[in-house]
């Protein structure tokens, strides 16, 4: 009776036996990269209803961050700013500008301005600004050098994983409170060692049980 | 297995194989249930089996898309019937490997004819067991994966392997695994016979590519020995381990009625007696629709009902002693919850349990009972029934009444507990039949491996084969 | 504005409601509004209204996360256009403010996040709150947010407005002359401003009738006052001064007070620790109550029985030199009580107290005050001040007023607040009076008496409305809104305002105005003050001289005490659920156990073991009840205590016009409830044969097994003051540390929270299931599944009888999660989602948790709670404004417990670390149980610092750990019940 494969199926078998394995392997390992939060979530740069440039204003005009995100310092929100907050300066300066027309709407109707949210967690992750702030966390841990961009952009993964690894080793992370919306300030030396001592000093102990951040 | 073909012990073993069937005899047997068409008996039994295993998939449909809440579990019941019946199923995966690994590294050749068959129900019963830890939870999806040990993004956090039931994700999974190697391996030469006989390329292709290539080559067969030795000794342990395992979910509690030192043994006992109560009920019936009588002998029906007959008295006992140390330990809490079982809310599942599993297994003692067909078949489902219950009278007797008398409770199944547990033996009944339509549901090599020695003496028959 | 959001609403549901809010915000009406109310963006003070509008708009943009469901929803930050003074995003504000039930009144302290009122908590600075609040109170924050509640002015049902009504009541008001057809029904109310405009009325319309009435009401106490002391007044008491507390059918610490008052004073004499003897309670009551259940000695006796007690106690203590006649039926056991009671009193003079209930006629009540009198208790235990509303006999006015109405002599009928349709006594077919007037009823809810009336008014909830209330002792406060009305519904106030023709319609200006009448040049100061401090300073009334002649006044009422009928008879109560059914819609009291028979979503006809075996009746019976021709049904429940021959029926079941929650719950007693007897009556018990099933949370009574007969001990801890003294001597019994097979964690350092749980002071009020219902967003699930067993309450009270069956006591035990440092729950999780913090906190990561349950198995205490299904799927959008934005909403299939709070620790923690990273103080951070709580049975800290009150409590003697064995170590462990009995009586 004849045999129904031939000779070489055997060795063809185990070829794509092999060749399956590597293949899902692979997969595997491109689909742990890819739906990493490193990639999925950072790089997000939205398009804003205002054209509003933390370059211009923050970088090149050096306004501090808390001129305008107020609540960073008492509240878990660091709060977008009032139109009113724009209208500061802006009754005066570019007044008549047509790019701040949704502005000058805005203060006139009181209809609030829709900006778009960048950094954005879960709903079951309750972050607090003022805890971090105050502990000396400098806005650009998390938010990157938003004083060179034109349009926000997330650069941090906010992932858990990331969140624990600063959780668990804060010290480099770590700055005296009023220099924390330095987004440029470097320490002479190793930032770990300055970090390391503030931390004594203060007692600060980031914790990284789950209600921390999940209640 | 030269050497076994003159193990003394034969001569004083009436005949395995009956009717005064050849070599041929077997495979022309075997091999026809697989080729011929499928008797009127086995569709009458699909017509059944299929319609159940669908009422499964409706009823986890439903399940998944509302809410544990279409189940009865509450609180303080936790667990219900999901967990009853995971380990119900779990426990009579037992049989299978007990007989093909452990009678075989004892060299009980009467296990032959009907090892196949117990490991297929063995596979298939773990299956249906497999789906209760996965769907009695409150969101499957995440537990799919959760219940691995994937690390939750790089290694920052793992899951809690102190819990028995990251134990059991381990232990359930590697017995399915080994069960089906082991079940496989002792197909292929099997398999090979059916290639050989194939007259349909379809068929040709489909069984030559399940048979690996096999030939029969004398190389071939050492190497598929000594595998199947290696496979039998790496399940045995697994035998004891998978339920030795899956009892701490209920002896590592603190919970009065769990927290019990010998549960690993009984729920072993208590296995191996389900076990082999379901390979009776399947082997009854299986014999009945391909009239497998010559295969299939009263002799191997008899020593199964023996070992029922002597786990069934293991049980007891085990019944007997958790009153014993109830009483001994002098806590409160303990002689509560065992006096409750007999005569709580729950005392009849307790007796229905008592009535199955010690009292109808006596029987068993005298042999008009061991060797009739219809006795043993009722008897059988009387004990698989009564292990139901035995699990079901573990878990929500201690459960709904427990330590704070204020949180007493009272478990009732709802309509989709029991659709969801008919379900599983819907689709446990589809695959055996399946298996039997296409798969040889006896080891032809096997069964000829103990058939020779009735072969006359000078015969040159090859011990093994099928091609040829 | 309010007719904007009103439009919007009425025709928009689900999640467009949310956007309606924002398109709103595009609308010009809108643009004026904000010109209006915002020229420079300060002045918003002038109407705190709207400025919660405003922020009500903002939080309705943060409400807008999540409408596009994709990987990356886009969400909109939608800050305000111009600030708002003292508002920071995501810091809650808080207003003083205070409300009112039956003319007694509470003080109030209101969270509101972005706008949205969330939480209630008491004033400390108002005397009837002292910081605490009842359980009905807290639940009053989920009323507003109703979406069953009535939304648009109508007439006759048709759609209507303000402005024409208010052209209708102009022309009906030209014809009404000196008023004579004027009728106005209202519920007790206790209000300066409306008193003020009563009078304006009362001037313009000289032969008008202005009714007050209440289901429950205090008329009977203040008319006892009158009969002994020739004037209506209201007793004041003491109960932290008193050693002895006699209560006559008085459930003083339940729901025969509205306020925490009572409950602070008793509860502070009964913790030994703090150096005062513990005082003693004797409770002579026909129903089982709360009050019942904390007696040191407890007598059973029908509601008609009690003048007969009062009576012979009088005697006892012979209060008056002439000899009294008294009435039989006090039998032998009661004889030697009433002996023993005297005695104790008489050696406690001037510290002892007798009270009757509100449900006593006011014969006893004069009794009572005889007796007070002769025990030298007046000015110590009790005073009598003049009562904070109009005293007056509310049945004889409302009889007055079913004669008037049935005659044609009314044309028109306000009807303001309340339902008087549904609960005025059913002498008369009040649906049918109303109909044959001009009947305007301005009604909360779409109710009975809103679909029996012409004009039908949307009401303003008390958090939306300003106003005025006075506390019983006289103690005014303003009633300051939360929020702008939701559905431009209007206060009483403003409508009697329309009827008094005042210019000034709005509460605001009737307020204002009012209080800067009384105060003249500094108004404007003491205006924001009594805004801040939620008491106006002041405003008490002082107490009045009073002495009787008591020969003669018993020479007046004896002839009035009658001797009780025999037989079976009916008493109306309160209900633990819906009050007198204006929480009817409310499912948090729905669903929120009846502390003593355990009952959810029903009413049950409450009656003796005894008296149920003499019947042939169990549980869920259905009993016909038939008192002057009139009968109702209504299930039975057997109450082990309850007295022999009495029937407990409790009110506010059974509404047929009513929201989706409440419609048709329970049985309606009502219908038997008539002036002959408002309070009690004698009346015939038939079995109909029908079954109707009763749910409730605990099925298991006691704390004795079945089967073995065994007392479980090491659960309930209980102990004479006598056998505490000696135990007291031996000090705390510390446990032998038994071996660990896991590593010990060390918690001697930082924080290590604990909570001390005192048995002694708990009353089983409920208020601390409720307040944690609101805080931490804990779902209601309705009967049916709580008759499965899976209620949701994070913290329950477990009720445990002891003793014979007939006439048992009682325990209340709250249990949350204890809080185990060798968590059961723990190790067996496999996915890790339920884990301890470092600070001994058993922590739940809802996010992480797939659902097993096997923790719920594995808690020896039972405290876990699982979604079995998702609870929070059919809630309205309006309904979600009143969820904690601190706490997460759990989706199906997560388990669930208490946490201590979690979220307040942290808040605090971060707060302390803003400050110059000081060490949070003892006290600052307060679990929504324990600040809520009227006893101060739960005291919460850290139990590292050992000057901490949990800390100290904790080594008090009779502290104890429940199931102690175990060796979870709890870190809640409680205190041993104390009983104080008078020895001549055990």
């Amino acid at each position: 009776m004849s045999a129904p494969f031939s000779k070489r199926f055997d060795t063809k078998l185990r070829l794509a036996a092999a060749a399956a394995v590597a293949v899902l392997g692979a997969a595997g390992a491109v689909a742990a990269y890819v739906f990493h939060p490193r990639q999925l979530d950072t790089g997000y740069t939205p398009v804003q209803p205002v054209a509003y440039s933390h370059k211009l204003h923050a970088g090149n005009l050096g306004m501090d961050c808390l001129y305008c995100h107020t609540t960073v310092t008492q509240a878990s929100y660091a709060a977008v700013p009032m139109t009113e907050i724009c209208m500061n300066c802006h009754v005066r300066v570019k007044e008549k500008s047509p790019k701040l027309q949704a502005i000058r709407d805005s203060y006139a109707t009181g209809k609030p301005v829709a900006w778009v949210k960048v950094h954005r967690l879960p709903d079951y992750v309750y972050f607090n600004h003022r805890a971090h702030v105050t502990a000396g966390v400098s806005c650009v841990s998390c938010h990157g050098r938003v004083d060179q961009m034109t349009e926000v952009r997330q650069v941090q993964p906010l992932s858990m994983a990331w969140c624990l690894d600063c959780h668990r080793n804060p010290a480099p992370h770590i700055r005296p409170p009023e220099l924390v919306t330095k987004l440029d300030w470097q320490p002479e030396g190793d930032p770990a060692v300055l970090g390391a001592r503030l931390i004594r000093e203060k007692g600060i102990h980031p914790p990284d049980n789950c209600s921390a951040c999940h209640r | 297995m030269a050497d076994l073909a003159i193990d003394p012990r034969m001569e004083l073993n009436p005949p395995l194989v009956q009717g005064g069937m050849t070599y041929s005899d077997v495979t022309d047997k075997i091999s026809s249930i697989v080729e011929g068409k499928a008797p009127k008996r086995w569709y009458i039994g699909m017509a059944v089996a299929v319609p159940l295993a669908l009422l499964l998939f409706a009823c986890l449909g439903y399940l998944v898309a509302t809410g544990i809440g279409v189940w009865g579990n509450n609180s303080p019941v936790g667990w219900g019937w999901d967990i009853t019946n995971f380990v119900w199923w779990i426990g009579i995966g037992h049989a299978g490997t007990l007989i093909s690994a452990i009678l075989f590294l004892f060299r009980q050749k009467w296990r032959t004819s009907i090892n196949r068959a117990a490991e297929a129900m063995t596979l298939f019963a773990v299956a249906c067991a497999a789906i209760y830890p996965l769907f009695h939870t409150g969101r499957p999806w995440r537990a799919a994966y959760w219940l691995f040990p994937l690390p939750n993004e790089y290694l920052h956090m793992w899951q809690n392997f102190r819990s028995p039931l990251m134990w059991d994700v381990f232990a359930v999974s590697t017995y399915g695994t080994v069960s089906a190697l082991f079940w496989f391996v002792g197909l292929i030469p099997d398999l090979a016979t059916l290639r050989d006989r194939a007259t349909t390329p379809l068929r040709k292709k489909i069984y030559g590519l399940l048979s690996l290539g096999w030939r029969g080559s004398a190389t071939q067969w050492r190497h598929y020995e000594l595998a199947y030795l290696l496979l039998a000794g790496l399940s045995t342990p697994l035998v004891l381990s998978v339920h030795s395992i899956v009892s701490f979910d209920f002896a590592t509690s603190l919970l009065p009625g769990w927290h019990t030192t010998i549960f690993p043994p009984y729920f072993v006992a208590g296995a191996v007696f389900s076990g082999f109560a379901m390979v009776v009920t399947l082997m009854t019936l299986a014999r009945w629709i391909y009239g497998l009588e010559n295969l299939i002998t009263m002799k191997h029906l008899e020593n199964m009902c023996k070992v029922m007959l002597a786990t069934g008295m293991i049980v007891g006992f085990a019944y007997g002693t958790e009153f014993f140390i109830a009483w001994y330990s002098a806590n409160q809490y303990e002689r509560f919850i065992f006096l409750n079982r007999a005569f709580g809310p729950y005392w009849w599942a307790y007796w229905s349990m008592i009535a199955c599993n010690v009292v109808a297994p006596q029987f068993f003692w005298f042999q008009r009972f061991r060797t009739s067909i219809p006795a043993m078949f009722i008897l059988s489902i009387f004990i698989n029934i009564g292990m139901w219950f035995e699990r079901f009278v573990i878990i929500a007797t201690s459960l709904h009444r427990d330590f704070l008398p204020s949180s007493w409770g009272y478990f009732r199944p709802t309509w989709v507990d029991i659709g969801t547990y008919v379900g599983t033996i819907g689709l446990f009944l589809t695959l055996f039949l399946l298996f039997l339509r296409f798969l040889p549901a006896i080891a032809i090599s096997e069964v000829k491996g103990v058939l020779h020695q009735q072969v006359s003496a000078g015969q040159a028959a090859p011990v093994h084969g099928g091609s040829h | 504005m309010n007719e904007l959001i009103q439009l919007n609403l009425s025709n928009l549901t689900g999640r467009k409601y949310w956007r309606s809010l924002n398109q709103l915000a595009d609308t010009p009406e809108f643009r004026q509004w904000v010109e209006r109310e915002f020229p420079e963006g300060a002045s918003e003070l002038l109407d705190s209204g709207s400025r919660r509008t405003l922020l009500k708009l903002m939080a309705a943009g943060f409400g807008l996360a999540g409408l596009t469901a994709c990987r990356r929803p886009v969400e909109k930050i939608l800050p305000l256009s111009k600030g708002v003074e003292g508002y920071v995003h995501g810091r809650p504000l808080h207003y003083a403010t205070a409300v009112q039930a039956c003319g007694a009144a509470t003080g109030l302290i209101v969270e509101c996040n972005d706008g949205r009122p969330t939480k209630v908590e008491g004033n400390p600075r108002h005397p009837f709150s002292l910081g605490a609040t009842n359980a009905f109170q807290q639940a009053m924050i989920l009323d507003l947010y109703d979406p069953d509640r009535a939304r648009q002015v109508q007439k006759q049902g048709v759609k209507s407005g303000w402005a024409q009504f208010e052209s209708w009541w102009l022309e009906a008001a030209s014809k009404l002359g000196d008023g004579a057809g004027l009728r106005i029904l209202s519920p007790r109310t206790a209000s300066p401003s409306l008193d003020a405009l009563k009078a304006e009325i009362a001037k313009k319309y000289p032969n008008s009738v202005w009714v007050e009435y209440d289901a429950v009401n205090f008329d009977r106490v203040v008319e006892g006052a009158r009969l002994a002391f020739g004037q209506p007044l209201m007793p004041q008491y003491r109960f932290d001064q008193a050693d002895v507390v006699v209560a006559l059918d008085c459930d003083f610490l339940g729901l025969d007070t509205m306020t925490a008052q009572p409950v602070k004073q008793f509860a502070a004499r009964r913790r030994p620790e703090e150096g005062r003897e513990l005082n003693r309670l004797y409770a002579v009551e026909p129903n089982f109550t709360v009050t019942g259940a904390m007696a040191d000695h407890r007598l059973r006796a029908r509601a008609s029985d009690i003048a007969a007690v009062a009576l012979a106690l009088a005697r006892e203590l012979n209060v008056s030199g002439a000899e009294l006649k008294v009435l039989d039926g006090a039998g032998g056991r009661q004889k030697k009580f009433l002996a023993a009671v005297a005695k104790d009193l008489l050696a406690h003079k001037g510290r002892s107290l007798v009270l009757a209930g509100p449900r006593q006629p006011a014969e006893v009540h004069a009794l009572v005050a005889l007796i007070n009198q002769a025990l030298g208790n007046l000015g110590q235990t009790v005073s009598y001040t003049r009562p904070p509303f109009a005293p007056a006999d509310s049945l004889a006015a409302v009889r007055q007023l079913a004669g008037d109405l049935a005659a044609g002599r009314v044309t028109v009928l306000f009807a303001l607040g309340g339902n008087p349709v549904y609960s005025l006594p059913a002498d008369h077919n009040w649906a049918e009076l109303f109909r044959k007037t001009a009947a305007v009823a301005l009604a909360f809810d779409e109710n009975e008496t809103w679909k029996a009336a012409l004009w039908q008014l949307p009401e303003a909830h008390p958090f939306e409305a300003w106003g005025d209330v006075r506390a019983l002792d006289g103690t005014a406060s303003i009633q300051q809104p939360q929020i702008q009305p939701l559905f431009g519904g209007r206060s009483a106030l403003e409508i009697a305002a329309l009827i008094a023709g005042r210019p000034q319609r709005r509460g605001y200006d009737i307020v204002r105005s009012y209080w800067t009448s009384q105060w003249g040049a500094d108004a404007e100061k003491k205006w924001q003050q009594a805004l801040y401090e939620g008491v106006i300073e002041g405003t008490r009334f002082p107490a009045v001289e009073v002495k009787a002649d008591a020969a003669r006044v018993l020479a007046a009422i004896q002839p009035a005490l009658k001797a009780a009928p025999a037989g079976i008879e009916t008493v109306f109560y309160p209900s633990w659920h819906t009050f007198d059914g204006r929480f009817a819609n409310n499912a948090w009291m729905q669903e929120t156990p009846d502390p003593m028979t355990k009952l959810v979503w029903d009413n049950a006809a409450l009656l003796s073991p005894a008296t149920a075996r003499r019947l042939g009746v169990q549980d869920g019976d259905v009993l016909e009840l038939s008192a002057g021709g009139r009968q109702i049904h209504c299930p039975a429940m057997v109450l082990p205590g309850h007295a022999d021959d009495s029937i407990s029926l409790q009110l506010g079941f059974g509404r047929a016009a009513c929201g989706r929650v409440g419609r048709g719950v329970g049985h309606r007693v009502e219908g038997l409830r008539a002036e002959a007897n408002f309070w009690f009556g004698p009346a015939e018990v038939r079995r109909t044969g029908a079954k109707y099933k009763l749910v409730t949370t605990q099925e298991h009574h006691t704390l004795i097994e079945p089967i073995t007969g065994l007392k479980r001990n090491n659960i309930v801890e209980e102990f004479t003051v006598e056998e505490y003294r000696r135990r007291a001597e031996h000090g705390k019994h510390e446990p032998h540390p038994p071996t660990d097979l896991f590593p010990e964690f060390d918690y001697s350092k930082g924080y290590q929270w604990g909570m001390a749980i005192d048995l002694n002071a708990c009353i089983g009020c409920n208020a601390c299931m409720v307040a944690c219902t609101a805080e931490n967003n804990i779902p209601v699930v309705g009967k049916e599944q709580v008759g499965k067993g899976r209620e949701m309450h994070w913290i329950r009270l477990d009720r445990y009888f002891s003793g014979e069956e007939d006439d048992p006591q009682a325990v209340m035990q709250p249990m949350a999660c204890v809080q185990c440092e060798k968590a059961p729950c723990e190790s067996v999780c496999p996915v890790a989602a339920t884990a301890h913090s470092p600070e001994g906190i058993n922590e739940m990561a809802y996010n992480r948790c797939v659902g097993t349950r096997y923790c719920l198995n594995n808690c020896p205490y039972k405290v876990r709670r699982f979604n079995f299904l998702n609870w929070n799927k059919d809630v309205p959008e309006i309904r979600k404004m009143v969820f904690n934005p601190d706490v997460t909403v759990r989706m199906r299939g997560v388990m669930e417990k208490c946490n201590y709070c979690v979220q307040r620790i942290e808040e605090k923690r971060s707060q302390a670390k803003a400050e110059g990273r000081r060490p949070i103080r003892d006290g600052e951070v307060l679990t929504a149980c324990q600040q809520v709580c009227p006893a101060d049975a739960i005291v919460f800290g850290n139990i590292n610092d050992p000057e901490s009150r949990v800390a100290k409590l904790k080594r008090q003697a009779r502290d104890y750990a429940v199931l102690e064995e175990l060796n979870t170590k709890p870190r809640t462990t409680y205190l041993a019940r104390l009983r104080n009995p008078n020895p001549e009586l055990v």
